[in-house]
């Protein structure tokens, strides 16, 4: 229960209010959108791929969700960039709560959304590059990761 | 935006008041002597207890006047959700024997009615929860047909914690009365910001607490009408009349009936006009809605749903700007629910996830409104380019 009274990291703080990826990215080559009903988070993540590298040349979110959410989106776009899809690929949600310097317990699911949410963008991609002729269903909203924790801790 | 705001908070605004109050200095002040030199046991014999005795009689005498009630009438308690909980089930059980098992309470309640309603239900009770409509206002005739030879107890919350909505009081015990049942309403939000005579509403009990008025936390108060018959939820020494034993918090008791003894007329036309100016200027913010009345609601009371943002996400920003606000209720920050309150009048999920209640309270200024609708104008500004959903 610690972790609920000091509920946020400078890093998680600093991401929420000043984010530097947000936003959409035109004509994307991937997009992954992953969220669920019963908290109300969305995230949306974008794809920018250099065909040639297979490297991620530029990646933006847009999220409606808690505190959480919009630090775990910044964080997960901070640690894609620039990244090739299968680097990429191996982004947990692990990778991204130690990026934030931590996040409550009870806000780890912010986290796998945002892993799933690269995923997701990613698998678009290849989609729609042929690489793969269809796309999982697994990181649906209707997978129940999401505990509908929004409000706890706000 | 300014990370350095972040770290050192140059302002601090408190704007959940309808979590809990500061204690005003003047409250405080009242208390002390009772920790230190009027440290007595109200049940002593002696000159030191007779002391605590007669503060503890005096502010008795305060809070019963304060809802038109005569000094034997007030038990203190431990707290507001103590008193409600004693209210339902000392009066079930002290009617287990005559069939009346029929308790009407509402969807709007503060959770320690609900979950007490909850609790009695596997104890043989059956509960009727009223409806409301989108401004929170329960039917009359809803409540009138729900009345039968069963019931034993109406209990409707006087101003509701999230959104606002003081219920007609009157009306209700007129209803009650008619029908020859028991009315309690819970005013731990409502006491001291609007009229509670438990006479002309005809109430039978009342629910109060401490710390929503700038008194203490952990002190609250009963109105028990003559009469009734209740059985106590704590037995021992016999305290209270015999309703509640434990040794009586006399610091704390004494601190709830300064805190009603200070509170004034000129607070509420404050609180109205700052709620005002509040509320009308969020609603400049496009793609906003009151959630609540805009008449007939609590003083101190601001509910916005700031439509495709988390909530949470604004509470979080605020704070950032050292702005206290709350999602739903402070209470209901432990369940994963979305508020029960919202869900009643008709909010979607999506709707209730972004909502936010702002409470002011009696020390909130003009100058901090200001301040916080410039933030809140910033902050949805930013929080809805960020969102996906438009
Ligand atoms: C309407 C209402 N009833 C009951 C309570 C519970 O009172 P307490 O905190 O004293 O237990 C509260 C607030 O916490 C409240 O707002
Ligand atoms: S995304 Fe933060 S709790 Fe669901």
């Amino acid at each position: 229960m610690a972790e609920q009274f000091n509920a946020y990291t400078k890093e998680v703080l600093k991401r929420f209010t000043n984010p530097k990826h947000f936003g959409e990215i035109k004509n994307p080559d991937g997009v992954g959108q992953v969220g669920n009903p019963v908290c109300g988070d969305v995230m949306k993540i974008y794809l920018k791929i250099d065909k040639k590298t297979e490297k991620i040349k530029d990646i933006k979110f847009q999220t409606f969700g808690c505190v959480s959410a919009i630090a775990s989106s910044d964080a997960l776009c901070e640690l894609a960039k620039g990244k090739t899809i299968s680097e990429a690929k191996k982004i947990t949600n692990k990778a991204i709560v130690d990026k934030l310097e931590g996040l409550p317990s009870i806000k780890i699911h912010c986290s796998v959304l945002g892993a799933n949410g690269l995923k997701k963008a990613i698998e678009d991609y290849e989609f729609k590059t042929g690489k793969i002729s269809k796309k999982s269903e697994r990181y649906d909203d209707e997978d129940g990761s999401c505990e509908g924790n929004c409000a706890i801790a706000g | 935006m300014e990370v350095n705001m972040l770290f050192n908070k140059q302002k601090s605004i408190y704007l959940d008041n309808a979590a809990t109050t500061s204690v005003d200095k003047e409250v405080v002040e009242a208390m002390i002597p009772y920790f230190s030199e009027k440290y007595g046991n109200a049940s002593s014999q002696h000159l030191i207890g007779q002391e605590a005795k007669r503060a503890l009689e005096e502010s008795r005498e305060i809070i019963a006047k304060s809802i038109g009630a005569k000094r034997d009438e007030i038990i203190f308690t431990g707290s507001g959700t103590e008193a409600n909980n004693f209210v339902l089930k000392g009066l079930f059980f002290a009617n287990k024997d005559n069939k009346k098992n029929h308790i009407i309470t509402t969807k709007i309640e503060h959770d320690c009615i609900l979950n007490a309603c909850k609790w009695l239900e596997t104890q043989g009770a059956k509960v009727t929860y009223l409806n409301v409509n989108n401004e929170g206002f329960i039917d009359l005739n809803e409540l009138k047909k729900s009345i039968t030879p069963e019931t034993l107890i109406v209990s409707v919350i006087h101003g509701n914690n999230e959104i606002g909505t003081i219920q007609d009081l009157k009306e209700i015990g007129k209803i009650c009365k008619e029908r020859g049942v028991h009315f309690h309403t819970d005013a731990c939000q409502s006491y001291t910001k609007t009229d509670i005579d438990v006479n002309k509403q005809n109430l039978d009990f009342v629910t109060l607490n401490a710390h929503k008025i700038h008194g203490p936390k952990g002190v609250g108060a009963l109105f028990i009408r003559k009469g009734i018959k209740i059985i106590p939820l704590l037995h021992g020494g016999g305290h209270e009349f015999g309703l509640r034993s434990s040794t009586e918090n006399v610091p704390g008791i004494v601190g709830f009936a300064k805190s009603v003894r200070i509170a004034k007329e000129s607070n509420i036309k404050h609180m109205e006009k700052l709620r005002d100016k509040l509320i009308e200027g969020i609603l400049k913010i496009p793609n906003t809605q009151l959630n609540g009345p805009r008449d007939k609601r609590l003083c101190n009371n601001i509910n916005v749903c700031f439509n495709n943002i988390e909530g949470e996400a604004i509470g979080g920003f605020l704070d950032s700007y050292g702005i206290s606000s709350s999602t739903g209720s402070a209470c209901s920050s432990h369940s994963l629910e979305p508020s029960h309150v919202l869900k009643a009048i008709g909010r979607t999920h999506v709707q209730i996830n972004s909502s936010v209640r702002l409470s002011i309270s009696k020390f909130t200024t003009d100058e901090e409104i200001d301040y916080v609708l410039e933030i809140l104008n910033k902050i949805v500004d930013k929080l809805r380019k960020m969102s996906p959903i438009k």
